[in-house]
């Protein structure tokens, strides 16, 4: 028997589906529009007639102007160019901290869900325990030591490792989030149809459950950008990122924080750029959890 | 969980005490292996890596092989990675140690270890690193319940209200309103509020800044309540923001939960007031996922502590950690961290057992 409510969509059907309804929230429409624009012009930073990272001493610290829109800084670059250039770092960062928490948390989740008792308790300890450590202080540690140290991978300055750093520590709410949804649906009449014609654990987890699962993960990732985004430029500010010369808006504004009285372009502007970003990013993670509903599932089973 | 609208509480509220003290004592045991958990990750993390927690020791000078060989026996670094762990647990003043570093375990060690409060001595004073996180904590601790009073005064009767007026334009302004503010670095609104009332705005009394940019007060100056209250004001703000964007957010879904329920609906079939209806009935239910959600919070909160401090020279926790890991001072970045962890695992574990009491319609298996 074939439930009418149930979201069995073939692939194309689900997308036209939650566009549909991403439309009509006009927040997630500007968010997408803010962020495209953001993500446009970091593409094409490299068209800057300035260099990002060669200072022109005769030019420092000039105000905004039509020539350098955003200012220049203490060694006269352009301010444009290496908030554009951040914003690879920054964007870079945030991809991958989205790709390296699906890649630990969705199978830890999806085991814990699945299988359920001692497997469950002792993955969800673990989530617990790593939620509970203060992320920062511990990527201040992390980058203290490899600071001190030469470590294969693990280039010094470079966003895959912060990007992989950060990653380490935000799997979590993901994991928990596919642990719920599987959790609730593998007691569906539909799992056990499976189960009775003889489908494998991995088969009803990968072809059965997780595409049920896609909604509350796509939501989930969404917000978990603009999270790293936000903790990578944290942490350059800290000055424990990205270091200089290489630009990220995080560094940036450290650098304003002494230039702050007399040339206050520097932190503006960088600081800017990193609000617009987690603003549209959220607006569009919220329009994402409008679209798909990724609660519908959960309380068809009545978990919620 | 719902019970009969003729029952005052719920039957098995009867059996709470035996009930919630068996949660109480089960709960309390798990949080001893995810202590123990955290410690060994810390732990490995900071000597398994090249180099060991000697790398911050010698940097200052440049060491003979010899003298390192010295430093490594003399600090038993020389052991097992296991059995080092155990000293840094519970000391090593039941074992026989090589205190002068000639090869010789001649004496019994002087370490107490963490379990006993010995978190050993700062690579970068030389002074135990208790003594020195003890010294700042009350002053990080100052600056949070501060803020937080004021998140919880101005976040509640701002969620409350929204919630009530669902859709009405206030709604709608602090919904904006509270994205914008959860999309604020902390760090960011700190030198915008510095670069507004310290660099921008002059006092119109005495020509000086409106508000000073840094520290806990005027330094040289005799105490004045005034004095402290101005160096509150901006980093209070900046922390303060984010966090009441989102509690208000919480606080009006919540609020939406409870005011369609049942028992909301009986109240005002009572014939109640609807004033009191919403602030004896409503928000007290309203209230009880807040206690959950601010242990959740906790880390984040120690997170927002070291920027708050950076940028406003506040002499905490954060400020003493991120100067100690400057310089790589394991001794000290270990037992902040270790520290952290405990106080925010009690919170949440607190907050269980508050939870347990506050609503007594979960159960406890």
């Amino acid at each position: 028997m074939r439930n009418p409510d149930s979201t069995e969509h073939r692939p194309e059907g689900l997308a036209t589906d939650v566009w549909r309804r991403f439309r009509r929230h006009p927040g997630a429409i500007a968010g997408l529009l803010v962020l495209s624009l953001l993500m446009l012009a970091i593409i094409l930073a490299g068209l800057s007639p300035y260099d990002p990272e060669t200072s022109d001493i005769p030019s420092r610290l000039q105000p905004p102007s039509w020539e350098h829109p955003m200012g220049t800084d203490p060694l006269g670059r352009d301010l444009l160019t290496r908030v554009l250039y951040g914003g690879r770092v920054s964007l870079l960062v945030g991809f991958m901290v989205v790709v390296i928490s699906l890649v630990i948390g969705a199978p830890m989740g999806a085991v814990a869900g699945y299988f359920g008792g001692w497997i469950d308790n002792v993955l969800m300890r673990i989530t617990d325990t790593v939620m509970t450590l203060p992320s920062l202080l511990v990527l201040i540690l992390l980058s203290a030591i490899l600071h001190e140290v030469e470590v294969p991978l693990f280039q010094r300055n470079s966003p895959m490792t912060i990007a992989l750093a950060i990653g380490l520590l935000s799997w979590m709410t993901t994991a928990r989030l596919v642990r719920a949804s599987f959790l609730a649906i593998r007691e569906r009449d539909f799992i056990t149809a499976a189960h009775s014609v003889g489908a494998s654990h991995s088969r009803i987890m990968i072809r059965h459950i997780l595409p049920n699962v896609i909604g509350p993960i796509t939501v989930q990732a969404t917000l978990e950008m603009g999270y790293a985004i936000m903790g990578e430029s944290g942490l350059s500010f800290l000055g424990f990122g990205i270091r200089p010369p290489t630009p990220s808006w995080g560094n940036l504004l450290s650098n304003a924080h002494q230039h702050l009285a007399r040339h206050p372009w520097l932190a503006i502007f960088p600081g800017l750029m990193i609000f617009l970003i987690i603003i549209s990013v959220s607006y569009i993670g919220d329009g994402l959890r409008d679209a798909f509903d990724p609660f519908k599932v959960l309380k068809q089973v009545g978990e919620i | 969980m719902c019970w009969g609208d003729g029952l005052a509480v719920p039957p098995h509220i009867h059996s709470i005490g035996g009930d919630v003290g068996r949660y109480v004592v089960r709960r309390s045991l798990q949080a001893i292996p995810m202590l123990l958990l955290i410690s060994v990750v810390l732990f490995a993390l900071v000597n398994i890596a090249p180099g060991g927690p000697l790398a911050g020791y010698g940097r200052s000078r440049r060491m003979k092989p010899q003298k390192a060989e010295m430093l490594k026996r003399q600090f038993g670094l020389d052991k097992p990675l296991p059995v080092q762990y155990v000293v840094w647990l519970i000391g090593n003043d039941w074992m026989r140690v090589d205190a002068d570093g000639d090869g010789i375990a001649e004496s019994y060690g002087t370490r107490k270890g963490i379990l006993r409060g010995d978190f050993g001595f700062s690579f970068r004073t030389r002074r135990p690193v208790l003594g020195e996180i003890m010294d700042r904590l009350p002053n990080t601790v100052y600056l949070m319940s501060v803020t937080f009073a004021v998140v919880f005064i101005l976040a509640i009767p701002i969620g409350m209200i929204s919630a009530v007026r669902q859709y009405s334009f206030f709604d709608i302004a602090v919904t904006t309103f509270s994205f914008a503010g959860q999309a604020i670095p902390e760090f960011w609104l700190g030198l915008i509020l510095i670069l507004v009332f310290y660099t921008g705005l002059e006092s119109p009394f005495t020509g000086q800044p409106f508000l000073p940019s840094g520290g806990m007060y005027t330094l040289e100056a005799d105490f004045s309540l005034w004095d402290r209250i101005r160096h509150l004001i901006l980093p209070v703000a900046a922390q303060a923001l984010g966090w009441i964007a989102w509690y208000s957010r919480f606080l009006r879904s919540s609020m939406l939960d409870v005011i369609h329920q049942d028992y909301i609906r009986t109240a005002r079939a009572k014939g109640l007031r609807e004033r009191t209806v919403l602030s004896r009935h409503a928000l007290k239910n309203a209230l009880i996922p807040l206690v959950t959600m601010f242990a959740v919070d906790l880390p984040y909160l120690f997170t927002g502590a070291v920027f708050i401090e950076m940028v406003f020279s506040w002499p905490g926790m954060g400020r003493l950690y991120y100067q100690a890991a400057l310089q790589r001072d394991y001794p000290m970045l270990m037992a902040t961290l270790v520290i952290t962890a405990g106080i925010i695992i009690s919170s949440s574990l607190l907050a269980d057992i508050a939870y347990a009491f506050l609503d007594p319609r979960i159960h406890y298996d």
